[in-house]
Order: structure tokens, then sequence, then C-alpha cells
């Protein structure tokens, strides 16, 4: 029984907030809508993208997407069109501007960074290390021992 | 070298300090408001529009009547809290010759009505939409927001929330006085 019912957790799939009625009937549009509607927040929630969110906001947007798909407009056309009146803020994955270069830009720099201070330490670190490590010689090697039997006893 | 190298991390950490203090700073005693976000429509003609009235009523609102003269926009509905705190204050500007038109978002005629009806009207036209596409077109995600138009028809400024006496002395009066000198 408990196997069971482990085994139908797998059948639970995550609520959406997409609704019956707004998806299109041919797949492909349908398909499209949803990869558009991933990429663009819903500036209600302003952390989900409008395919996430239960928003009205979100719902309106998403019927919309499908609208403009359906009087066959290109995906770019259609994220443009939401763009043109929300702003860049809309979209998800912010494009590579003047104004968002800082954003773009920081990691990298501090990824370049850390690598040099890196390699400045492992080789400060090389240069006081002794060239080659001297194998014990045979006495050392007794008295090693005879530390550890002390230690053991 | 080797003091460098332990010199180095403190920097950063002192720098990115300074960095978070400054934006800090700005959200709080700088009064930088991080809630709302820039609109897209600024410094553009208004979006293509005609609205019904609400039912009842007898002047819907269309683009070219925003053309005639400076005047406010103001997007609201009965059910949305903060629109009723903002009423007054609409009420006081109508009353001082400002001119505002409404567009009432997702509304049940019955209910814009009556809110009309028990608060005031300080509107000139209002525009009924009934489906929120037209506030789509003007970039609206909150609820009230209110546009300074221009008397060429372009969107000057846009406040997200409810406006209140400091707004409209602090940003609403230096504007439309500006605007109008020109």
């Amino acid at each position: 029984m408990k196997t069971v019912i482990f085994l139908l957790f797998f059948l639970a799939t995550p609520a959406m907030a997409i609704q019956p009625d707004e998806i299109l009937e041919d797949k492909v549009l349908e398909e499209r809508a949803r990869v558009i509607s991933k990429e663009l927040r819903c500036l209600v929630c302003q952390n989900q993208s409008i395919d996430d969110s239960d928003a009205p906001l979100a719902r309106d947007l998403r019927v919309l997407v499908r609208e403009r798909l359906q009087a066959g407009e290109s995906d770019e056309k259609v994220i443009k069109f939401v763009v043109d009146r929300y702003g860049d803020f809309v979209l998800l994955r912010p494009p590579v501007k003047a104004s968002t270069l800082t954003l773009w830009v920081s990691p990298i720099a501090v990824l370049i960074v850390g690598v040099i201070l890196l390699l400045a330490r492992f080789r400060k670190q090389a240069k006081n290390m002794p060239v080659k490590v001297q194998p014990l010689s045979s006495e050392e090697t007794k008295k090693l021992e005879a530390v550890l039997k002390k230690d053991t006893r | 070298m080797f003091q460098r190298v332990t010199f180095l991390p403190l920097a950063i950490v002192f720098a990115v300090s300074v960095l978070f203090a400054i934006y800090l700073w700005q959200i709080g005693p700088g009064g930088k408001d991080i809630s709302t976000l820039p609109s897209a429509m600024i410094d553009k003609p208004v979006p293509e529009f005609d609205l019904a009235p609400i039912e009842g009523r007898k002047l819907g609102l269309k683009s070219g009547d925003l053309k005639s003269g400076l005047s406010l926009v103001n997007v609201w509905a009965s059910w949305c809290p903060p629109c009723r705190v903002e009423h007054p204050f609409l009420m006081a500007l109508a009353e001082k010759g400002v001119t505002i038109y409404g567009i009432n978002y997702r509304d049940k005629p019955a209910d814009a009505l009556r809110f009309l009806r028990n608060l005031g009207d300080p509107y000139k036209r209002i525009g009924a939409d009934t489906t929120g596409r037209v506030s789509i077109d003007w970039g609206i995600y909150g609820y009230p927001e209110t546009f300074l138009v221009d008397q060429t028809g372009r969107i000057r400024y846009r406040h997200v929330g409810p406006i209140s006496s400091e707004v409209i002395e602090t940003v609403f009066n230096p504007l439309m006085d500006k605007i109008s000198k020109k």
C-alpha cells in the first residue's frame, strides 16, 4: 500500500496557471505561445513569468500573445509588441545594452579577478615549496616506527 | 607580497559595502522608489483606442479626446481599494480645473456608477475598458495609475499607485506648470 501511495506521487504534475480555455487547439502555436510566455515577466508578481502567474494581467497577456500568434505574427514581433508597452523589464532575460552592461560584465569581471588572485597565490606557494621531497632514510624509518609503536601502547 | 594578498580581500569587501550603503541610502533617505517601474510610454503619443462609455453614462473616451489640452488620465476600478484612497485628491484636482479622464478597468457598470455616485465624479470622460486590452496598450500593471498627457497627446509622466497631496504638490503641479508655460 505504501509503495502504491509513493508511486502515485509521480503522477502529480505541478499546478499550472494557464487555464484550459486559454490553450490553443493548434499544438504548434500553443507550444510557441508557451515558450514566449516563459520569457515574459508578470509585472504584478515580478519574479514569475506570465506562464507561471495567476494574476489577471498575466492571463490577459497570455491571451494576447496567443491572439497575435493566431493572427500570424512571428515570435519576435509578439515579444516586441509587449516590450513596446512595458519596457525591457518585462523580459526575464535582459538584453545586452549600454544600460545593462554592468549586469552582464560584472560576473565575468569578478571571475577574471578571482582567477588572477588564485593564480598569484598558487605561484607564490609553488615558489616557497622545496623542489623535491626526499624519501626517508632507513634510519629515519626505524625512528618513525619506534615513535609510532610508543604511541599505540 | 604577503601584505598585498591580505589587503586585497579586505579592500573588495569594503568596496562592496560602500556600494550597498549607497543603494540603501537611495531607497531610504534618498527617497528613490524602487517599487514602481519606469514606463516605456513616456514621451510617446497615447496609444490609439476608442472606448465606449460605462453603461449608463454618455461620454466614452478615445485617443482623439486627449489632444485638446493638458490632462490627466486615471486608470481606476471600483473594486480597487487604493482607487478609493486617491479619489478625494482627484476630486480636489477637478475642482481646481484640471481636466481628468478616466479609464475604468475591468469593472461592472453598476459598481462603477455606484462608486461615482457615492464618492463624486471628477472625470470629464470615462472609457470602459471591460477586456483590459486598452490598459495593456498603455502599459498598465498596477491600479490605480495616473498619466500626465500634454496638449499634443503625448504621455509625459506616469504615476503608479494612489496619488496623494504630496504627489500632486511635488510632481504633478510642477510638471503641469512647466508644460503649460511652453
